[in-house]
This record gives C-alpha cells, structure tokens and sequence, in this order.
C-alpha cells in the first residue's frame, strides 16, 4: 500500500471515521456529519487559503494520535488542523471547547449591529444562526459600536463595512478570480476594512459571488428586488444555458416575480458551482430560466425554522441593544 | 574570557566604521569559520553554545538552524529580526546604530552555516536612521569582500540587503515577517508549515533576532564550550538588556546571564537603585508582554530564592509568581506608579497593534482596552475586573500567533498581583484621580500541587 492511499483514524466525540491523511478535522466532521461539525465562519472549501481566522471551529484534541497519544495542549482550528491516525477530537464534549466557542461568538458580536431586523441577510446569516446556538442572551459590551457608512463597490454589490466580521472570504474569492488583486483588507485590528480592490476587480464576470461566500450581510445584491425579508421568498432550484457558467441557480421567488438569484449551497452552507454575474443579476424574467423545482433549505437556518419572529425576540443577544 | 561579548568595543572611538571594527579584530571570526570549519561544524558549535534565541521566546538557535529543511536545489534564506517594538525593548537599535558591523559579521557567520545565499535584516520602519548606518556598513562590508561572491575565496557567496517595515508592531512575529517581506500584508501565517520548511517565497527559512546573531560572532571566536561556560544552567552566555522605568541609570547593559535581579537594580554597575530613594513596586522583567511581578516577587522567588536574570529564574513559578526573561526589557516602576493605568496602558498598544485576523484578538484588545480605561477614570465596578479576567482568558490560546497571549498576559498578571488597586479604583473613584494607591499587600501564594 502506498503511503497516500493510508487511511487515517480519527474519532470525534466518541464517533469514529476512516479518512484520506490530509483531511482537515472539520472535513473528517463534516464527513461524520450532524452534531460532531463544528460551526466554521470563515473556512470555505473552494477557497484556497481560507480558514483560520474566526476561531469558531476551535476543538480539542484529546489525543494525539496513535503514536503520539499527547494531548494538544492548545485548541487548535479544526478547519486548519489535519488529521492523525488515531487522533481524538473533542467537539461539543469538550467544556473547553464550549467556553472558548461561547467567546468567539460574543467576540464576533462585538462590533455587530444587533439589528437584524433591518438587515438583508437576516434569515440566511450565519453569524444570526451561529449567535442563535452558541451566544449568550445578554451582551457584555456596553460601549459604541463600530460604524461605516454603506459603499457601493460597482454597479451591483453594497459593502456594509458595519456588518462585516473580517472572514477573509471575499478576499480570497476576489484573489481566485483575479490575479491583479494587492490589498484585500486596509488598517490593522478593529480599524480594519475590506478594501478598494475588489471595486476594481468588480469588472470580473464572476464577482457577484463574494455576495454568497459571505456569511453576514456585509455584501449583498442591490438588485434584490422588492427589498423582501428572505423568509418570504420562496428559493426554487434552476436552470439556465449560460456560456460563461454552469447556470445552476437558486431563483428567490415572490409569487411570480424573480426577487434575486443565488448560487446553490450544500449542507455546510458554501456554494457549489459559482454562478455568473449575468445570471446572477440580469436574469431576472421566469422565462429565461428552467425550474426544477423547490429547494429545501437544510441549515439549522432560521429560514428552514420557519418562526423567526416567534423566536427571535426570545434569543435577545440579536435584539436587545440598539 | 571578559563578561561583555557583544558590547566589548562598544566604547571604542568610532567603532561603527568598518576601519575600526576590523583592528578591534572584527571580522577574524568570518576568516576563521571560512577556513577552518564547514556549515554543519558552525552548526554544532552554536548548537554546544547553548545560546537560545534573544528575541524573546529563547529557542535554542542552534536546534532551530538544524530543523531547517535542505530539499535539493532549493535557495535557503535567513531572516534577521530587527523590528524590535515590543515596548520596553531598544537593545536591538543600540547594537546596530553603535557597532554594526557586529551583526553584519552575525549575518556572514550564520548564513554560511544555514547554506543561505541571500539574507536580509527586516528593520523597524521608525528605525531609518538605524538602517541608513546599517546599509553603509553593509556597504562597507560589500567594499572589503565581506559580502558578495567567493567571500575570502571561499567559494560562499551572500548578498545581503536591509528592508524596513512601515511601522506595525505585528511584522516582528516571524510569519508576518515573511508575508511583509514579499511584500505583503503582514498577518502572520498559520504553523504549521514553519517556517523551516516553507518560509520567505515558500522557501526554508529561518527568522532571528539581531542580538541571537550577534552573539554567534563571539560563540565562532571563542567556540562554543567557552560560551556555555558562561551564565547559569540552560541560561547560557550574556543577555543584553534594556533597562527603563523609575531608575537611577536607564541604558542598554550586556550582562552575564544568572546575575542577581537585586544586583542589576541596586548596584551601581547596573541601574543604580531606584530614583529618588522611592521604594520598587514592581518590576516588568522581559518587555510589555511578560507578566508583571509585584515587589515582593521580584528579588525573591516565591520559594524564598534569590531571583537571577535567567531564563528558568524568572520563570520560577509559573505565571503564578513568575515572569518571562523576554526580549529583556527590563521595566522598573516605583510606589508612584498606578498599575491600572499602565496595565490600560500596554492594552492600547496591543488594540492599536493587532492584525485583526482572528476574532478573540481583534475585538477583545479593544474591549480590554475600553473597561481598563473605565476603571482607570474611576468609572468602573467590582464587574469590570472579573469582566477583564474573563476577556483576556478568552483570548489566551485562542489566536493565530502569540499577540494574542501577549494582549492578554499582562491583564491577568496586573489583575492576580494588583487586584487590591483595581479595586481601590472602583471604590475610591475621585481619589484615584488624584493620587496614586503605592504598594499592595504581599500575598502568600499557596504551593501549587503538582
Ligand atoms: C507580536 C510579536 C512581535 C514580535 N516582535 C519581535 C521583534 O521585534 N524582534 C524579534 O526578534 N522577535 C520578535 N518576535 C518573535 C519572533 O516571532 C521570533 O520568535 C524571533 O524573531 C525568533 O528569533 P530568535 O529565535 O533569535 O529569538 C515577535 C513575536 C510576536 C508574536
Ligand atoms: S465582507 Fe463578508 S465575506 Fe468579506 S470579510 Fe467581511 S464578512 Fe467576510
Ligand atoms: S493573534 Fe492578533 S495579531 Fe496575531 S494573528 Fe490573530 S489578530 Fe493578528
Ligand atoms: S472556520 Fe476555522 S477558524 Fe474560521
């Protein structure tokens, strides 16, 4: 047998898998699937380079692996850390890891309006669902948030600096798609924004996905037509000829009216084939669009809850503070 | 052999030339490694020195340069750091504005070892004065066949070239380092890959500090066993420290590791006491990261030993009642100091100087920041200190790079010794706008079981 076609054993609390050496835990998780997959914020598989920086994902490994039984003493970013054969891993059965995790999403709120209501992306936003499990239901932090104003980057795409929780993601997908990109991000620490580059790189056909790879509503679609809460649309499965991409979308539909389009995300929430900026933003008519039928939103979403607004105001962290 | 290594000449009228260097026999341990010994005997040398790395985590160096990875036809590179911002630090300036030469030597010296072809020194953005005297000694250096190709027939060539940083505090993590170097944003990279494997241009690398290269010169001159006959246990050779505070003689001192810390701040070789005949309150041994050490732990261990400027001394006791040795930037406060404001102090410099990659850095300096600066106007609670406690235990372990740890050592190490202040601050909060709280009370600190 050669040594890349070893098969690594990894088990995660207390669920065992085989997996190819190389595999990320989080990817070893997400094979396993269910409660064992750590949240992940800023890691985006089709984006190389991502991962590391949210902390969210945050696990403890228990054991080394079978040759070196040490524990990490450290929790280490599942995203960013690979496998070892005979490795233990503690998610959610780690205390340690529930702590840690319970402070990176009162980090991450931080800085962030806590007024979904207004927001775009609310219903479909990772950090909502994210704050929605792991949070706290009182903020801690009682001085003035961080604000920007709103910029429009190009004709189709708003940035909501406010908004913004420093993925990387954007970044990254900017830098895939363009090789003229220098600086993604300005300033240091909390100063820190999303940079003038991916204005310019706006001219790429394919920029209208660092709409989708962002997890929050720092990036959205000013196309969105009608300005509609996403839990009133209705997400339908289709198709179109594209010459540039695959033209496999998700058409947000009110009655009858295409409010905006989307590229299709699988179950970890990232999306599978990037969509075109045609498609994305000037297909807008039914009848230039083949649909396949309704798509089932499987994220622990709050869209797929389908009672936001019984809940909502239950999980205060989102709410409370103006 | 004399207790000053690195600082010997540093006297010596116009030591900075290249002229003068040379007759103070600069440059002999160069001719010496060329001819009488091969890159793995140089390693082995450093490696019997004992010398651990001067830039403030104290990796042996030796061990370092032998994990360099040596995949065939790759180029090699090694990275000086000489970004030195922690605050509190300013031995790295002092050594090359004074005696350059020394560090160009370093650089021949330890380039050879690693295989390395082209080095360069990463300075300090502030530091242009510093690196306009450096890039005229390499100039020198380049002049006399120091640098260049076939050094002293040889058959080793190095290029070597000084880059300044633009000013952040971040690029002297290694891995930001390298980002800045190519020309980047400096965030520090995720390990691994270390840099020993995959470095500047995805290359092997090796990062070190100015004075950790330095020291090789008289480690090559004297050999290896010589410097490890020096100093104390692991804590081998001499250590330049930067000495600042409420003292009677703040200045750079190269002292033999294993030196007393009461010695270093009472003798009059050293600091010269305390101004004013004021009492210590406390004393930050190794730059603004370490924790901080309230009087009564600073000349005595908390077992009741003498404390010694050694690496294992200073750490005696863990974070419980111990330090760092650091990059060695001694800080000396007196009764007058308030502990609270300088604790609100160093959490500004780490808010200003996060990267902002990773989340509980990012947002939790500044909150640090905030409730520190509360407690410090008088406006804070009983809350807000175990409100810090909580931030910066959350931070700890949590990040990308050290930053993090050193964002939130010194919070926890102002609340464990100084608590007592802390809560003065909320209970006196007029007061503590006026004047200052002096000195705690001395803890006894259980013996920790095991
Ligand atoms: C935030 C941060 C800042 C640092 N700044 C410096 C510095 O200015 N100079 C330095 O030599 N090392 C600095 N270090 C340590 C380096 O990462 C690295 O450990 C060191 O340069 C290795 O050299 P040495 O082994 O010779 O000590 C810093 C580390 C961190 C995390
Ligand atoms: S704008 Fe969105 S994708 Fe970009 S860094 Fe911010 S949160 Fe991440
Ligand atoms: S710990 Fe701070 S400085 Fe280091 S990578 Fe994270 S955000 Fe940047
Ligand atoms: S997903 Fe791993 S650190 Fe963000």
């Amino acid at each position: 047998m050669s040594e890349n076609s070893e098969k690594f054993t990894v088990t995660i609390d207390g669920k065992t898998i085989q997996v190819d050496r190389g595999t990320t835990i989080l990817n070893a998780a997400r094979q396993i699937g269910g409660e064992v997959v750590p949240p992940a914020m800023c890691y985006y598989s089709s984006l190389k380079g991502s991962g590391g920086k949210c902390r969210t994902c945050l696990v403890e490994v228990s054991k080394g692996s079978e040759k070196d039984p040490r524990p990490m003493p450290k929790l280490v970013a599942s995203c960013s850390t690979t496998v070892m054969d005979g490795m233990e891993v503690k998610n959610k059965t780690s205390e340690r890891v529930v702590d840690a995790r319970g402070g990176v999403v009162e980090f991450l709120l931080l800085n962030h309006p806590l007024d979904c209501p207004v927001c775009d992306q609310a219903g479909e936003c990772k950090l909502q669902d994210l704050a929605f499990e792991h949070g706290h239901s009182k903020t801690r932090y009682e001085f003035q948030r961080r604000e920007f104003d709103k910029i429009d980057i190009g004709p189709y795409i708003q940035l909501h600096m406010t908004r913004c929780i420093m993925c990387y993601r954007c970044v990254h997908t900017a830098n895939q798609l363009t090789d003229k990109r220098e600086h993604g991000v300005l300033h240091r620490g909390d100063a820190a924004e999303i940079g003038t580059f991916i204005e310019k790189s706006l001219e790429n056909d394919f920029i209208g996905n660092v709409i989708d790879v962002c997890p929050v509503g720092a990036l959205t679609d000013k196309t969105f037509r009608f300005r509609s809460r996403v839990w009133y649309t209705k997400p339908m499965d289709a198709s179109c000829e594209c010459s540039k991409c695959s033209g496999k979308a998700v058409l947000w539909m009110i009655g009858n009216d295409i409010a905006r389009v989307t590229g299709r995300k699988d179950e970890n929430g990232e999306v599978t084939d990037f969509i075109c900026n045609e498609c994305r933003f000037d297909k807008k008519e039914l009848s230039q669009w083949k649909v396949e039928g309704p798509r089932k939103i499987e994220r622990s979403s709050v869209i797929s809850a389908g009672h936001y607004e019984q809940e909502a105001p239950a999980h205060t962290p989102l709410l409370n503070k103006a | 052999m004399s207790k000053k290594l690195l600082l010997e000449h540093i006297d010596v009228e116009g030591i900075r030339s290249y002229e003068v260097y040379r007759k103070q026999g600069g440059y002999q341990a160069v001719e010496k490694a060329l001819k009488t010994l091969s890159p793995d005997d140089l390693v082995e040398e450093v490696k019997k020195s004992g010398l651990r790395g001067r830039g403030g985590a104290g990796f042996p160096t030796g061990m370092k340069w032998s994990f360099l990875a040596k995949p065939d036809g790759v180029p090699r590179h090694l990275l000086c750091n000489a970004d030195e911002s922690e605050p509190g630090t300013f031995k790295d300036r002092y050594l090359m504005e004074k005696i350059p030469h020394l560090l160009i030597e370093g650089m021949i010296l330890s380039s050879y070892a690693l295989g390395a072809n082209q080095s360069y020194i990463y300075i300090r953005g502030e530091y242009m004065f510093v690196m306009r005297i450096v890039e005229q000694a390499i100039a020198e250096a380049y002049a006399n066949g120091w640098l260049g190709k076939n050094i002293m027939g040889s058959g080793f060539d190095l290029d070597l070239a000084i880059t300044p940083g633009a000013g952040a505090y971040i690029c002297g993590e290694e891995t930001a380092l390298i980002e800045s170097l190519e020309g980047k944003r400096g965030n520090p990279r995720m390990k691994p890959p270390f840099p020993a494997v995959k470095g500047l241009w995805q290359r092997p690398t090796v990062v070190n500090n100015v004075e950790t290269i330095a020291a090789v010169v008289p480690i090559v001159n004297h050999g290896g066993d010589a410097y490890a006959a020096i100093g104390i246990g692991r804590s081998t050779g001499t250590k330049l420290i930067s000495a600042s505070g409420n003292i009677n003689k703040p200045g750079v001192y190269e002292i033999e590791l294993g030196l007393p810390v009461e010695e270093f701040i009472y003798s009059e070789e050293y600091c010269g006491g305390i101004k004013n005949g004021k009492r210590l309150k406390a004393l930050i041994p190794g730059g603004s990261s370490v924790p901080v050490l309230p009087h009564y732990l600073v000349c005595k261990t908390a077992a009741g030993e003498d404390r010694l400027m050694s690496y294992e001394s200073l750490a005696d006791g863990g974070f419980a009642t111990g330090s760092m040795l650091g990059s060695g930037g001694f800080i000396v406060y007196d009764e007058d100091q308030c502990m609270v404001r300088n604790t609100w102090n160093f959490s500004r410099f780490y808010h200003h100087e996060s990267c902002g990659q990773c989340s509980p850095c990012r947002e939790g300096t500044g909150w640090m920041e905030k409730v520190l600066h509360r407690l410090e106007e008088g406006h804070g609670t009983m809350e807000d200190i175990d409100l810090l406690w909580d931030i910066q235990r959350k931070i700890e372990g949590n990040t990308i790079c050290p930053l993090g740890d050193a964002a939130a050592w010194p919070v926890a190490a102002a609340i464990r010794h100084f608590r007592e202040e802390f809560e003065w601050h909320v209970r006196q909060p007029k007061l503590c706008l006026e004047r200052n709280y002096g000195l705690v009370t001395e803890k006894k600190f259980e013996a920790q079981p095991a």
